[in-house]
């Protein structure tokens, strides 16, 4: 059982450390840029929302299964496949959970306004500096709930891990997909066990992200 | 518009746009020297802060500006923002909310390339914030904000502040708190200001020139301290008097009003708080 919940909380650390790096500057032009076509970009983004976990798990089978013609640079280096592997979890992830670190970071860039960064400039910072002096602490709320969602929401993923995983122990075996084969088995105890562990994970993060947002509620001059 | 006065381009600001802005259209043209306050004044919605925002970069419409013989905007050339060296001071304060009062005021200064003339302590002692410089921003007053954001843009060393309106936010108490920091800043520091009002009072108590801002479109520059900086429009209001200049305004091309708001700010008179002794 130690073996499910570490290999679980890593795939959760990993994909929340990656998406928080790719989701910052997407957030980013999804809240500056001036294109009209980048709600486009905006829905594809927010489209695992909506969609049925298992569409997007048998789509993501087909891409990093060995006939797909997006594995080919893979199989270059010798990797044949990354369905069915650690690694071909972590991609199903992050494209799962992009919508929930996508949008807090997003909402916290367009919440900073114009001024600050005129201030920023007026002050010699350039575009870029002032990107890392003033759009990044000033959104530090929005990263926050970014990766407790992100890593809440890897941590309670079914359907895509069912279809891309496998449940494979040590390897794609996590949580969800171990309360549902124990139960399958049976063995009811054990189920109860985890179910009960996510139930109070699931309280902690709720309660966590009220307060982030009461407390930045109160700063907020 | 105005005439040069007898300094040399490199002690001037040359500025001149025209252009719109949604359905702004802005039609500037001023040179005052670089040296004092000169304020633009002029009732809201006049274009005020969008010519301020010009000079400062933050806004681009077609146009040339050269301050002090460098060249900031021309056809070819447009020097960003975060490139020219103006402290700027919004109407509203516009701290940093994310640090204190003391990185406030650092924010710009470590970023300055130029010499630093101006300290932190010397800052803080203008602007009386020594009991403010630990704390967060969130707490502050008003008027305190405004005076942190003053020495902010101090702080960055600049060849030219430029002022919002920095007193518009505040009551009148808080005005009345801020006011002396202001005049001292000009007495204390060589430092040109360009200082935006709506208010004639205002304009009066701190400008060593004035020049009227109607519709998008300034006026003759007015320096009724001693006639050198102007078309010599003092000259001529003692020899004619206000009918007859009003009539000369109106037929030099300046719209009523803009000729109105002009002998408006020349009878409102000589900035009383400057000792002659301090005049250039």
């Amino acid at each position: 059982m130690g073996e499910v919940i570490w290999l679980t909380v890593k795939l959760a650390g990993v994909t929340t450390t990656l998406l928080l790096i790719l989701a910052t500057p997407l957030a980013w032009w999804l809240a500056r840029s001036q294109a009209w076509w980048k709600e486009i970009i905006g829905a594809v983004v927010a489209l695992p929302i909506v969609l049925p976990p298992t569409v997007l798990g048998f789509y993501l089978l087909l891409a990093l299964g060995p006939d797909s013609p997006l594995m080919a640079p893979f199989q270059a280096i010798g990797i044949r496949t990354l369905a069915f592997t650690f690694e071909g979890l972590v991609i199903g992830s992050i494209i799962y959970s992009l919508p929930f670190a996508v949008q807090p970071i997003r909402n916290a860039f367009q919440a900073i306004g114009e001024r600050p960064f005129e201030v920023a400039a007026t002050l010699r910072a350039s575009p870029m500096d002032a990107f890392f002096s003033v759009a990044l602490p000033l959104a530090r709320p929005g990263f926050l709930v970014a990766a407790i969602l992100t890593f809440a929401h890897t941590i309670g993923e079914f359907g895509v891990v069912l279809m891309i995983g496998g449940g494979i122990p040590g390897e794609t075996g996590v949580l969800s997909i171990e309360i549902y084969q124990l139960v399958e088995a049976l063995e009811w105890d054990k189920a109860h066990q985890l179910a009960a562990l996510l139930l109070v994970f699931a309280f902690a993060v709720m309660l966590s992200l009220l307060l982030i947002e009461r407390r930045t509620g109160r700063l907020r001059p | 518009m105005s005439a040069a006065p007898e300094t040399s381009a490199s002690g001037l600001i040359e500025a001149s746009f025209r252009g719109r802005l949604g359905a702004f259209a802005l039609n500037a043209d001023f040179i005052t020297p670089a040296a004092g306050v000169t304020v633009l004044f002029g009732p809201s919605g006049c274009g005020k802060t969008t010519l301020l925002r010009c000079i400062a970069g933050l806004e681009r419409l077609p146009g040339r500006l050269v301050v002090e013989g460098e060249i900031w905007q021309d056809e070819a050339r447009f020097l960003p923002a975060h490139q020219r060296p103006v402290g700027y001071v919004f109407q509203e304060a516009s701290l940093l909310a994310h640090l204190s009062v003391r990185r406030n005021l650092l924010f710009g200064f470590r970023r300055t390339k130029d010499e630093q003339r101006i300290d932190l302590d010397q800052v803080v002692g203008l602007l009386g914030l020594e009991p403010l410089l630990e704390r967060g921003v969130a707490r502050l007053s008003g008027g305190e904000r405004q005076r942190v954001a003053i020495g902010r843009a101090l702080m960055s060393q600049p060849r030219l502040l430029l002022m919002d309106e920095p007193l518009a936010s505040l009551d009148r108490a808080r005005k009345a708190e801020v006011l002396p920091y202001l005049e001292r800043l000009n007495s204390d520091l060589a430092i040109p200001i360009l200082y935006v009002t709506h208010d004639l009072a205002e304009a009066a108590r701190l400008g060593d020139r004035r020049i009227a801002l109607n519709g998008g479109q300034t006026g003759p520059v007015i320096d009724s301290r001693d006639g050198a900086g102007d078309a010599g429009l003092s000259a001529r209001l003692a020899e004619v008097g206000p009918d007859r200049l009003f009539e000369d305004l109106c037929a030099g091309g300046a719209p009523p009003e803009l000729a109105q708001l002009t002998l408006a700010a020349l009878l409102a008179g000589l900035p009383p708080w400057r000792a002659p002794d301090q005049r250039a």
